[in-house]
């Protein structure tokens, strides 16, 4: 039991000042994505039932590995951060640090292991 | 934080069934939580029959015949009776709204009365809204001026004053805040809609000096950007305001001022 006022409480720590960074990267990543993932979705679903080296060859040329590539960055931020605010509206104390790192590692592992298999392949 | 369900002595258990009024046709069932804080027992739903032939016509009208006639232990909060001070707001049929705009007519079925949900419960159908209150008080709601004051008064155009519109009208009833999912999660840190709507209602007063300040004040992840746009607050609003809008007006001043 702790005897603080309504107005403490409500006020807490304060304002962290930050935030609006966040927003604005998940708006521009949300545009991005509406266009990129179209993109993506029409070149994997050429490539899907394709033999080996005809996927190998699709994913070899210069847009379809970009396109790849930025989908890939791009969807793991997005990702990243969108699971941050997920994780923060129902997780707290030592499990919400804990998951945000381990989602924040996750996107950049899935983006460091898919960004290497794709200049396997277009290099 | 996220609660999948109640605390053992917060479940709801079957009351108490009021006997119908004798000599009456036009009856109609009305189920009310109950909980009193000294008998120490969990919260039950009693159910009462009301006659509606003697009886107003909205959901306020039933509970006072109720509380008159019936069960005079049945504790809620009234005052002005036509949607002005907000005192009425309660759960009704599943929609947070004032119960003295809130027509018998408008719910099929039983009518189901609960207290606002997620926050704490003073008595039957009174919620403790010192939190929220606290909330609104930090936003500062007031005129803040940094110029001497003038002679006569603050002037504001026409069109600065329709922007007020919309705003000015919220009687803090706390519906919309208790109806957003992300203020039941994180009320202790998220200033909620109503909070959010003063705020956003000073902000945009053109007689006020303190925008930045206030801007500042906002800029959380918490405080302001916990906000989903899931807009149960503009649906559930019995002033039919748009809390959402505000809150995304807001948004939008915080990234004219980075972008």
């Amino acid at each position: 039991m702790r005897y603080l006022t309504a107005r403490k409480r409500a006020e807490g720590k304060g304002a962290a000042h930050t935030g609006t960074e966040h927003h604005w990267h998940m708006k521009i990543s949300s545009v991005g994505l509406a266009f990129l993932v179209p993109v993506f979705i029409y070149i994997f679903g050429r490539a899907l039932g394709q033999g080996h080296e005809a996927v190998l060859d699709i994913f070899a040329r210069p847009f379809p590995a970009i396109v790849t590539g930025l989908v890939l960055v791009v969807g793991m931020q997005h990702f990243s951060k969108g699971a941050q605010i997920m994780i923060e509206d129902y997780a707290r104390g030592f499990w919400r640090k804990a998951l945000i790192i381990a989602v924040i590692a996750l996107s950049w592992t899935v983006t460091a292991t898919g960004l290497f298999a794709l200049a396997k392949i277009a290099l | 934080m996220v609660e999948f369900a109640l605390p053992k002595n917060s479940r709801i258990t079957t009351g108490k069934t009021w006997p119908k009024p004798e000599g009456t046709t036009n009856l109609r069932k009305v189920q009310i939580y109950r909980w009193n804080p000294d008998d120490g027992d969990n919260p039950r739903v009693d159910t009462y029959f009301v006659d509606m032939d003697s009886c107003g016509p909205m959901v306020l009208d039933a509970l006072i015949k109720i509380k008159n006639e019936i069960d005079p232990t049945l504790t809620f909060r009234r005052s002005c009776r036509e949607g002005i001070c907000g005192s009425c707001a309660m759960n009704i049929d599943g929609i947070n709204t004032l119960a003295c705009i809130y027509g018998m007519d408008e719910i099929k079925g039983d009518v189901k009365i609960y207290p606002l949900p997620h926050l704490p419960v003073v008595k039957d159908l009174i919620p403790d809204l010192t939190h929220f209150y606290a909330q609104h008080a930090s936003i500062m709601p007031w005129l803040e001026t940094k110029t001497n004051r003038p002679a006569k008064e603050w002037k504001q155009s026409i069109d600065d004053r329709k922007k007020l519109d919309g705003l000015y009208e919220c009687v803090m009833c706390a519906c919309c805040s208790t109806s957003c999912p992300s203020y039941w999660w994180n009320s202790d840190r998220y200033l909620g809609p109503a909070a959010l709507l003063h705020a956003y209602r000073w902000i945009i007063d053109s007689r006020d000096e303190a925008t930045g300040e206030r801007l500042d004040d906002l800029e959380d992840p918490f405080k302001l950007y916990r906000c989903h746009t899931i807009m149960n607050c503009t649906k559930t609003c019995p002033k039919g305001l748009n809390p959402a809008k505000s809150i995304a007006e807001i948004k939008k001043m915080m990234l004219e001022r980075v972008v």
